[in-house]
């Protein structure tokens, strides 16, 4: 993919994304910065393809580094998010 | 191209997902959609990029998420803030390594495009991580909330932000000195992000924490650019975007500038206070002149509004506040919940821990829609909140609260303040109402005063 097209992207998705969470209430914005911050943690898509394709044994720990770290970011955030979601689910 | 339109589909997936957590009713589902199809990412690069099968890749996958999944499964709700910061500077730390992946492979493989996004990727993926990790273990209390200064505070943000600058021009140009400048590189950034974020307080890590998550989504976007995935660009970008809206939203509702917060401006010049011990006897002698009269005026009131602040956070009081809701609305009060934007340490921190004991959220109200209502309120109960009711805030000019919005709690009839002491709260500004002839003051930890009202009302 072109570069100027990567960068039209980034520059979508932003207003879209402004657009988005601008109509998020304040009641939820906990929730809503551990839910983004979960999404944030798809670097994991990167970090996978340089390690796949890191030859050196230093790069690929560096690899498996950004891995781990990533997917605690996405598990642990998606999960925390969920647990707090459940709270404010009326309980009847 | 089928790999970029199931990719667009996917992001879609995550947006929509966002959309949905617009509303407390679709928010479960909303996470949901979000998780499945970041999921759905990882699969659809693993696959696209032959690489399912190597063996290194899921031995991470397969730790990361383990230790993620237990770290969600024994955080406290009370330990929310610095969770958050902690899960976003290690998305930061993974962004910046993929970027520091980019610059070691060489010139040879990379474009200047490439080398310039990878190069910024890893300066702003390791500002996050180290900015995170100091303000989770400020919230987490390993530190001190309190903002710490260093001598000279400024010119080492300037030493360590120019170096890192040029650092990038040369990294951009091609240098053969790639791996001593990445490396160079990832100590300057860290190193900023410490010094920034050290100097930042308490009560103004709602930004702090907002502007961080902000910067992990811009990292992953870069480094997103700089291995051209289409995916990880307007995922990163999306959540840069969010964090940029709240990072706003909590700026507007201090009043206060991005950079005023950011460089700790206005909290060091809030006039030093001395008369705190005289405000406290005046406070003790309106107690016993006020005992009887209290559980009366409870008694008669008809409309409650209850503020809760950082205070109940700390002393874990939420559920004592829904018991007296309960019992006040047994004897037929309206009681609401008045949420001030920056209560708490993080955006939305108050209406998590009501929500954890089960107080609906129809009854929470925010600011502007719950403000008009204090004049006609009976009685309000102020649980650890100070600087958000502060009347000063509207009068004393120079102070870091002037100008910032309150809760015009001051308004109500009488008003209960249920609080440590009477120091000034982080703002370092004397509160007028401590001595205001309608306010009672109840000093303490919350939990004993509420329960002291409690019994009162029982």
């Amino acid at each position: 993919m072109s570069n100027s097209l990567l960068v039209l992207l980034f520059l979508i998705a932003a207003a879209i994304g402004y657009k988005v969470i601008s109509e998020v209430p304040s009641l939820l914005h906990t929730p809503l910065m551990s839910g983004t911050n979960a999404i944030s943690g798809v670097t994991i898509l990167g970090a996978v393809v340089a390690t796949a394709a890191a030859k050196a044994i230093g790069s690929q720990i560096l690899g498996l580094l950004a891995i781990i770290f990533a997917m605690i970011n996405v598990v642990g955030g998606f999960v925390v998010t969920h647990k707090m979601l459940m709270m404010f689910k009326k309980k009847s | 191209m089928a790999t970029n339109l199931v990719g667009l589909l996917l992001v879609a997936g995550i947006i929509y997902g966002i959309k949905l957590m617009s509303s407390p009713k679709t928010a479960v589902q909303g996470n949901f959609l979000g998780a499945v199809c970041m999921a759905g990412a990882i699969i659809l690069t693993l696959v696209s990029n032959r690489i399912l099968t190597v063996p290194l890749l899921w031995i991470g996958i397969a730790i990361g998420s383990l230790i993620g999944y237990i770290l969600a499964l024994k955080v406290k709700m009370i330990e929310m803030p610095q969770m958050v910061a902690l899960l976003n500077g290690l998305g930061g730390g993974g962004s910046a390594i993929v970027s520091w992946m980019v610059l070691l492979a060489g010139i040879q493989t990379t474009g200047v495009f490439e080398r310039f996004t990878a190069a910024l990727g890893l300066a702003i993926g390791a500002v996050t991580l180290s900015g995170s990790l100091i303000a989770a273990a400020k919230l987490h209390r390993l530190i001190k909330q309190k903002p710490t200064v260093l001598k000279n505070h400024n010119s080492y943000i300037f030493i360590t932000s120019v170096v890192s600058v040029l650092l990038i021009i040369l990294l951009t140009s091609g240098s053969r000195h790639n791996i001593l400048f990445s490396l160079l590189l990832a100590v300057m950034t860290l190193l900023f992000g410490v010094i920034f974020t050290i100097r930042v307080g308490g009560a103004d890590m709602p930004v702090t924490i907002s502007l961080l998550n902000s910067l992990s989504g811009v990292a992953g976007s870069l480094s997103g650019l700089a291995i051209s995935n289409a995916l990880l660009v307007t995922a990163g970008s999306v959540v840069g975007a969010s964090g940029l809206i709240l990072t706003q939203i909590m700026c507007k509702a201090m009043n206060r500038k991005l950079v005023n917060v950011l460089t700790g401006k206005g909290i060091q010049q809030a006039p030093k206070q001395t008369g705190s011990t005289e405000g406290q006897e005046s406070a003790a002698d309106q107690e016993t002149k006020e005992e009887e009269d209290l559980s009366e005026i409870i008694a008669r009131a008809k409309k409650v509004v209850i503020v809760p602040g950082y205070g109940m956070a700390l002393a874990q009081a939420q559920s004592k506040v829904k018991q007296l809701a309960d019992l006040l609305e047994e004897q037929g009060k309206e009681v609401k919940f008045a949420i001030h934007p920056v209560a708490g340490r993080m955006p939305g921190h108050m209406n998590v821990l009501l929500a954890e004991v089960n107080v609906d959220y129809e009854k929470l109200y925010e600011m502007q829609d719950i403000n008009p209502e204090f004049i006609e309120t009976d009685v309000v109960f102020v649980i650890g909140a100070n600087d958000v009711v502060n009347p000063a805030a509207n009068t004393a000019e120079g102070t870091p609260i002037y100008g910032m919005p309150i809760l015009k709690v001051a308004e109500a009839k009488h008003v209960v303040i249920m609080n440590m002491d009477t120091k000034p709260g982080y703002a370092g500004v004397d509160n007028p109402l401590y001595k205001s002839p309608k306010v009672k003051l109840l000093l303490g930890d919350a939990n004993d005063s509420l329960r002291e009202i409690i019994q009162l009302v029982s």
